[in-house]
């Protein structure tokens, strides 16, 4: 499944033509984005919850030639299945 | 932001869609990367991450109440990567957020 299959469906189920259903599609990506670059967390129930966690600086080293360096502190998104989600995928 | 809130974004900027057509398409986006994982297919949406499942295989568990020994069968769990572009996106202006 892929951005323009899930635009395919919004096009059929919603009755919008194919460029629209693109456009909303990417819309709807794009403020969850943003809403995640502000650090806010995006629920979505009955799917799950995308979270921003910021990660302290940490060691790590070079696979290839063992050095050892400094992994700056970043922020990272998270995303947890809700009970949900979780269960329709295992029924 | 929730879910409610997307819809409300989406029937603000697409004007001439009803508030339930709104919700259709909200829906009908988690619906697909839902449905997707079901069968076993994973999503992969440019610029923001993929979903695939990830198998927890089975394993003992316990009753903390008891502390009797439990079997937990083996299960498929919803896992998300995130893209590049996102990881990018969010540490943008690193100096600012350290």
């Amino acid at each position: 499944m892929r951005k323009a299959d899930i635009a395919n469906l919004v096009c059929e189920k919603v009755g919008v033509s194919k460029t629209e259903a693109v456009e909303l599609v990417e819309y709807v990506l794009e403020c969850m984005k943003t809403e995640l670059q502000k650090g806010e967390p995006v629920k979505i129930a009955g799917f799950g919850n995308f979270t921003v966690r910021s990660k302290g600086e940490r060691k790590g080293r070079n696979p290839r030639t063992g050095e050892e360096i400094a992994i700056t502190p970043r922020r990272v998104v998270t995303f947890r299945a809700s009970q949900l989600f979780k269960k329709y995928v295992n029924s | 932001m929730t879910k409610a809130h997307l819809i409300e974004k989406v029937a603000e900027k697409a004007q001439k869609l009803s508030r339930r057509d709104a919700e259709k398409v909200v829906n009908c986006i988690f619906d697909a990367i839902r449905d997707a994982l079901k069968k076993g297919e994973k999503t992969e949406i440019r610029g923001f991450g993929s979903f695939r499942l990830r198998i927890r295989r089975n394993k003992d568990g316990r009753n903390p109440k008891t502390g009797e020994t439990v079997p937990v069968p083996q299960k498929r769990m919803p896992f998300f990567k995130p893209g590049k572009e996102i990881k990018e996106l969010l540490n943008q202006n690193q100096e600012v957020n350290q």
